[in-house]
């Protein structure tokens, strides 16, 4: 069986060290601080100017002032600093985060990532993704091995705007992981439970080599 | 002089002409300048550039602006949450540069601190990057960014004085600080103006010399994702 979206947000949860400064995107990565391993203290950062980013709050522990970077409202905690866009993204840009798990719509097998733009069809932005993919120290990304349309992710180049060139340094999709020597190319590590190397095959278009560890 | 003025018409009376820049801080809904926005509105000024991170939702914050045509052209990172705006500017209506979150900020910044321009590795190797300026520092390619500067800054703080010195409240703080910076003329409006020596010096986030006027306004603080958890029942 492929993962579902919280066994996608699980493995990429080991990615995760003790003491590590983390940014996470929007939607599967945001479960990964479900799973964050027993005895791993992470600190998230929120790129709108927190590190320390707590739970989402009870009811009435709602407070407009207190978001992160997907709008939603959420807590803090007693290691919380608050700063400006600028200081955030000096963290970002100056390599202080250690890790950002992040979405896409394509991944080659040099490492570029594109995420933020359709031309003609769907205008959002980039937000603070062009940022992180930039300067922060290592780049998993999570995401569906195939569009909808079952269309694959995994391609030789990408066809649609970039967000960074040789970025991403490992893929976690639902049907298993790879990683990226960036500019170099990809290795297929791991397989999710049940899911064969062909059927990998079949919905890959990048070039990858086998490396599976068990 | 007094900076203090009695609402946000009165504190932006002969600030606007149709063709100028403004920054608005902010990021979503979070820590907007909505009484300012509003008066803006109001004014009628028109063929309006406006730089803030984002545009606002349909008819709430900078998307009041967008529904009576006063933006000619947006500078921002995302703009996922307006619809108005996508149909607005996939006619060809609106005008829009996008700018990674980072270098929008750092924009701000350099502008509000008289440096013209700066280079950074955001956006290398993409659509961003074409006919900028590359440059090698230590083996790794940069592209050069240019500061911001604008006609009007408007920002929104927690608290201020009669000398415009400011405090913003958690992640409302996010734009507004550079923004401050990088207004010709800054206007700031404030949940409370508070008296003269009650904020603490070394805690001031807004020393008063970049803020002209200030006002205190209402704020409805809306928020865009309401998400909640539920206590566990005993």
């Amino acid at each position: 069986m492929p993962w579902d979206r919280n066994q996608m947000a699980a493995r990429a949860a080991k990615e995760l060290k003790d003491g590590f400064y983390v940014n996470l995107g929007i939607g599967i990565p945001t479960l990964v601080a479900n799973y964050i391993p027993e005895g791993v203290d992470v600190t998230l950062q929120s790129e709108n100017g927190m590190l320390g980013m707590g739970p989402f709050p009870y009811d009435d522990e709602v407070d407009a002032d207190l978001i992160n970077a997907g709008k939603q409202t959420i807590t803090e905690l007693r290691r919380t600093s608050y700063f400006s866009s600028a200081d955030s993204f000096g963290m970002i840009r100056g390599g202080h985060i250690d890790l950002s798990i992040l979405g896409a719509m394509e991944v080659s097998e040099k490492g570029d990532l594109a995420n933020w733009m359709i031309p003609g069809k769907m205008v959002k932005g980039m937000g603070g993704a062009m940022d992180l993919v930039a300067g922060v120290k290592r780049v998993v990304v999570v995401m569906d091995h195939a569009s909808k349309s079952g269309e694959p992710k995994l391609l030789h180049e990408c066809a649609l705007p970039l967000t960074g060139k040789q970025v991403v340094d490992m893929v976690i999709t639902n049907l298993g992981v790879f990683g990226i020597e960036r500019g170099k190319g990809m290795k297929l590590i791991e397989l999710a439970d049940g899911v064969t190397l062909d059927e990998v095959k079949a919905q890959t278009e990048a070039k990858f080599d086998v490396a599976l560890k068990n | 002089m007094e900076k203090i003025q009695k609402d946000a018409r009165s504190a932006l009376d002969g600030l606007l002409f149709d063709g100028m820049t403004i920054m608005a801080g902010g990021f979503g809904l979070c820590g907007i300048p909505e009484n300012l926005i509003l008066a803006i509105r109001d004014s009628g000024v028109k063929n309006l550039t406006v730089i803030s991170n984002n545009a606002g939702v349909d008819g709430f914050g900078l998307g009041m602006l967008l529904n009576t045509r006063q933006v000619k052209k947006m500078i921002s990172s995302y703009v996922g949450e307006n619809k108005e705006f996508e149909r607005q500017y996939l006619s060809g209506e609106l005008e829009l540069e996008f700018n990674p979150q980072g270098t929008l900020a750092e924009r701000c910044r350099a502008g509000g601190a008289g440096i013209p321009a700066f280079y950074t590795k955001t956006g290398v190797g993409t659509l961003i990057a074409e006919g900028k300026e590359h440059k090698t520092f230590n083996g790794e390619t940069y592209i050069m960014e240019m500061g911001l500067v604008a006609d009007l800054s408007i920002v929104k703080a927690w608290k201020g004085d009669s000398q415009g010195n400011l405090i913003y409240r958690k992640t409302a703080r996010n734009f507004n600080p550079m923004m401050a910076t990088a207004g010709k003329v800054t206007v700031a409006e404030v949940e409370e103006i508070v008296e003269l020596g009650s904020l603490d010096p070394d805690c001031i986030h807004t020393p008063g010399i970049f803020v002209q006027r200030l006002i205190k306004g209402k704020h409805e603080k809306r928020i865009e994702q309401r998400t909640v958890r539920q206590r566990e029942t005993a």
